[in-house]
């Protein structure tokens, strides 16, 4: 890493010099913008954190490291996929580096963390990876902006209708035991059996569970249209590999969280995975021009295909960057900054697709239900079959009213009682 | 829903899989009185050399070879290497082992990324089989022949050869077998390998249905530790006894109570080591 | 207590000269004026040197001065930790008296994996405490209503007249020099001689007529009590609990901290906090493999320096004296 630093400081000198306006005008445009980027690169989730910076600095590259004229100073930290370690880091970013934002985490107790931290200093925090609904529902922390992420439940409503659709009756719930868990489970729950489906059965397991054959056992004599995995990680490597070997896949439809079936599981799979159904904004293997090129280029660049990690970076940081345009460079107003990030849209993502906010910053999107599918390189990858339009975190419900139901959890599943 | 044939059988590979783990594990802690906590590391990496050679040649067999011969050269360069220096010092040699276990996995992670591997199994071991009604993968039913083939190994190993029967004196009292003119470290170092090298098959097995990742390390480390304190230190029945329980306990606690997971293998175990410390089978030094 | 022949501990403070007095108030100024020239990063990072400092003592008590080495106590401290956040947040008590539930909470903890604890040595103890640690853990993580599970609790939860980063220190500071003294006060106590004759030989304590597992036994609750002040402290620093708090690798860490600054020597606990807080977030600046500099780092204490920093500056200093 400190190779990367000696070049970016070596950049910085070389962009400073050739800068020549006024001396006052001069010592704001001439300063970089100081990013502090906060990702896992040991721990649990290392990958995922190696792909999240890839794709900051993806973008930053592409740009000649430069935004509003402004040049662009990344300093990196690793929160070793630890809330404690995060909070570590992030004082270490804001009170050390005297960043002007941070932007980053994966692994949504180490954003919590941070964005408890951050609720006390008002540092600009962006989080496009971090879903944790309440982060912009009933516990919204204004300067916490959620650039190109998405709130986990929010993608889990469209899903739900789609398997209504589709006629599934019974579904049968397998997800990790924690809030993303919980969050993604109720959403899919809610939407399903309020359109007259039925939830058989939740089963919750604890993170990095090494052994699904108990609940596979259970699954297979239960007789129902589908199953729905709330995997990420490891977890999703291993369910998935031991549905299949149990006998399931092909069986028994299985329906995913976006997670479960993103390029960072799946690049390693084989056919196991072909035919996941899940829903999200972002399908690697979509035909719109903008995403293919930007999988094209990416792919040449890192050689392999952009997960949901890079591609969220990515474009998160193209985000906030087009708010620093507007702005012409000029952060110190804070409150100015996080309104302007409020207020941009993103209209050049490699979505292809215009994407706003909505006024408790988060994005709304076109929802794509995506199948799993081969692509020409012989891996896998997402394809989408079906869209729903402008998607909001509060899917079709009136958000006041959306949120004075309680947050999803174990107890809580927005399950309509028959 | 309770339990059944299927669960049963559940409980049963998985309890082979720690059992090969656990075996060697069991061993250098009998022997020579080491808790190697690199142990897991080893797993994980064993799985990892695994993987790589089974990917590339595409055989499962040569795929386990590798592996197990990689992690016995990390064994003996521990054990040579590292652990000769703190000799005859229990927590030292414990402690360092620690140290060991947290540059091999960050290595690890140098050389093979974060991202979950499984390693390919043989088209021969692909699909279940059917018997009683029940559908179970082949796989699985191979991991749990293993166990059983390590089992018998190890215990016409123990019993039926001469490095056996020094192991099992050195196990009960290692000064005696040096004081009767046998070179014991020769004997340690044996153990040591042949330990490292099962941690390596283990990882091997266990990565075509567990994964490989970051932290698995731990996971099976932990295992490991509630399997040979149950069973007591350096005893093949002991870890054999320890294996099943803890494997059993693992599906019972997920399948009915699955909001104590941790306390149905972990309770019985501080119990037991609590009021016996050297567990079922372990005897006084 | 005239028949305890046992050799003290390496370096272990014997008596309280002049000298030792003027170094203690020395270091205590010194640390009292750090607020003065560090900035508010370098002064959080001070903080938690002082908490964890505290933390590795309270393993030294065992560790250095019983011959038990734990593995579990990063539990003790995060529970306190868990019972301070919950107290404040959930239950709404204030600060003050969250802290001393917390404490309190510990200090029973402690009293539970004592006294299951009590009847193993060596690495049976080690490995039972880190069994009784992946219990707490477990139960941190799965039982979410109180808890939180993964994703843990979370508020402000520190009193307004510590808001301030420099008042917080002073009072972190304060609370651990009197802790500390505690600390000493207990090791060269009477009681604290019997701990060390048993860490010398159980079995002649117990033929000259002492009750060993009593003995162990308060000697784990009054090093709950301590980890426990360490992890409300350390509640009231982030406002913010998750299991990794009472993970393993908490008490890993924290055993590192003891054994690196040099067990039995007790001051030497905060060398090793101060040490190993470095050596994570400065070789974190420069290298993604801060984890293999640690483990190279606790490899070679392990072999050359077994004694820790401040336990091998003592035998240099002692050999020089002779």
């Amino acid at each position: 890493m400190d190779r990367r630093k000696f070049l970016q400081t070596s950049g910085l000198t070389i962009a400073a010099a050739g800068f020549g306006i006024s001396p006052w005008a001069a010592r704001a445009a001439d300063a970089p913008i100081k990013v502090g980027v906060l990702a896992p690169l040991t721990g649990v989730v290392a990958s995922g954190g190696k792909e999240m910076v890839e794709g900051v600095q993806f973008f930053f590259e592409k740009q000649g490291n430069k935004v509003a004229g402004r040049p662009i100073e990344l300093v990196i930290e690793d929160d070793g996929s630890n809330p404690d370690t995060s909070i570590q880091k992030a004082r270490k970013l804001v009170e050390q580096g005297k960043v002007d934002f941070l932007i980053g985490n994966l692994l949504a107790n180490t954003g919590l963390a941070v964005a408890n931290y951050v609720k006390g200093t008002g540092t600009p925090y962006f989080i496009p990876i971090i879903a944790a609904d309440d982060l912009t529902q009933r516990d919204r922390i204004k300067n916490v902006i959620r650039v190109a992420g998405y709130s986990a439940s929010q993608f889990a409503h469209p899903l739900g209708d789609w398997a209504l659709k589709k006629g599934y009756k019974k579904i049968v719930t397998v997800g990790q035991d924690y809030t993303f868990g919980h969050e993604q489970c109720g959403g899919l729950a809610q939407v399903f059996t309020e359109g007259g489906g039925q939830i058989v059965q939740q089963f919750w397991h604890p993170l990095n569970t090494a052994d699904f054959s108990p609940y596979l056992g259970q699954i297979a004599n239960m007789q129902v249209d589908a199953v729905f995995a709330m995997e990420t990680g490891a977890d999703a490597t291993r369910f998935i590999t031991q549905y299949a070997s149990f006998g399931l896949k092909g069986k028994i439809p299985l329906l995913g969280a976006m997670n479960a079936t993103d390029q960072s599981v799946i690049r390693t799979l084989g056919e196991e995975c072909e035919g996941i159904v899940s829903a999200a904004h972002f399908a690697e293997g979509s035909d719109n021009p903008a995403t293919a090129a930007f999988v094209k280029e990416y792919t040449a660049k890192y050689s392999k295909t952009p997960s949901l990690y890079g591609f969220s970076m990515y474009s998160g940081v193209m985000w906030v960057s087009k708010a620093i345009e507007t702005l012409k460079g000029k952060l110190d107003d804070r409150s100015a900054f996080i309104d302007t990030v409020l207020k941009t849209e993103l209209d050049n993502s490699p979505l292809g697709k215009t994407v706003k906010l909505d006024e408790y910053g988060n994005p709304i999107y076109d929802v794509y239900i995506r199948e799993v599918k081969k692509a020409p390189n012989g891996k896998f990858w997402n394809v989408p079959v079906e869209t729903y339009p402008a998607v909001s975190q509060f899917w079709k419900y009136d958000p006041a009213t959306y949120m004075k139901q309680p947050p999803y959890s174990r107890n809580f599943q927005g399950i309509k009682k028959t | 829903m309770g339990m059944n044939a299927f669960q049963l059988l559940n409980g049963l590979t998985f309890a082979a899989l720690l059992f090969i783990v656990a075996s060697g594990f069991t061993l250098i802690f009998g022997l020579l009185r080491i808790v190697n906590l690199a142990h897991g590391a080893l797993y994980l990496f064993g799985g990892y050399v695994g993987y790589t050679v089974a990917v590339k040649t595409g055989s499962f067999t040569l795929g386990a070879i590798a592996a197990m011969i990689a992690v016995a050269l990390i064994g003996l360069a521990l054990n040579q290497g590292l652990l000769r220096f703190v000799r005859g010092n229990d927590l030292r040699q414990v402690l360092l082992t620690l140290g060991v276990a947290f540059v091999l996995n960050d290595m690890a992670l140098v050389i093979w990324g974060g991202d979950s591997f499984t390693v390919p199994i043989p088209d021969a071991l692909k699909g279940g089989l059917t018997f009683f009604g029940i559908f179970y993968p082949k796989y699985r039913l191979f991991v749990l022949l293993v166990g059983v083939l390590v089992l018998i190994a190890l215990y016409l190993l123990l019993f039926r050869t001469r490095l056996g029967a020094l192991i099992r004196a050195g196990v009960d009292d290692a000064e005696m077998v040096e004081a009767s003119g046998i070179n014991i470290r020769r004997v340690f170092l044996a153990t040591f390998v042949l330990g490292s090298a099962l941690a390596g098959l283990g990882g091997m097995m266990g990565g075509a249905f567990l994964s490989l990742y970051p932290s698995a390390d731990s996971e099976i480390l932990v295992f490991s530790l509630a399997v040979v304190i149950i069973g007591g230190r350096g005893s093949l029945l002991g870890v054999a006894i320890g294996s099943l329980l803890v494997g059993l306990l693992n599906t019972v606690g997920q399948v009915m109570f699955p909001e104590l997971a941790y306390f149905v293998i972990f309770g019985p175990m501080a119990l037991l080591l609590a009021f016996r410390p050297l567990g079922l089978f372990g005897k006084a030094t | 207590m005239s028949n305890i022949t046992a050799s003290p501990a390496i370096g272990a403070p014997r008596s309280l000269s002049t000298g030792a007095i003027i170094t203690a108030l020395a270091v205590i100024t010194v640390a009292a004026l750090l607020p003065l020239m560090l900035s508010t990063y370098h002064l959080g990072l001070a903080t938690e040197v002082l908490i964890f400092g505290l933390l590795a003592m309270s393993i030294d008590i065992l560790a250095g001065f019983a011959g038990r080495t734990s593995l579990g106590h990063g539990a003790i401290f995060g529970v306190s930790t868990y019972v301070v956040v919950y107290a404040v947040m959930t239950a709404g008590l204030s600060p003050l008296v969250a802290c001393l539930l917390g404490v309190l909470a510990a200090t029973a903890l402690g009293a539970v994996f004592g006294l299951l604890a009590v009847r193993t040595s060596g690495v049976y103890f080690l490995l039972l405490t880190l069994a009784l640690g992946m219990i707490v853990w477990g139960i941190c993580l799965r039982w979410t209503q109180v808890t939180g599970g993964e994703n843990g609790l979370r508020g402000a939860i520190r009193p307004a007249l510590l808001s301030d980063y420099r008042a917080f220190y002073w009072m972190v500071l304060a609370v651990t020099a009197v802790l500390s003294l505690a600390i000493w006060r207990f090791v060269r106590s009477p009681f604290g001689l019997t701990l060390r004759g048993i860490r010398d030989s159980d079995s002649r304590m117990r033929s000259l007529g002492y009750d060993v597992s009593l003995h162990l036994f308060i000697g784990f609750t009054v090093s709950g009590l301590f980890a426990g002040a360490a992890g409300a402290m350390y509640a009231l620093f982030n406002s913010f609990v998750s299991p990794s708090t009472v993970a393993v690798s908490q008490s890993v860490e924290a055993l590192l901290m003891t054994i690196a600054g040099g067990v039995g020597t007790l001051f030497g606990a905060f060398v090793g906090s101060a040490a190993i807080i470095a050596l994570e977030n400065i070789a974190s600046s420069y290298t993604e493999r801060w984890q293999t500099v640690l483990g190279v780092t606790f490899i070679l204490i392990m072999i050359f320096a077994p004694e820790g920093i401040v336990g091998t500056i003592r035998a240099l200093v002692a050999r020089l004296k002779h």
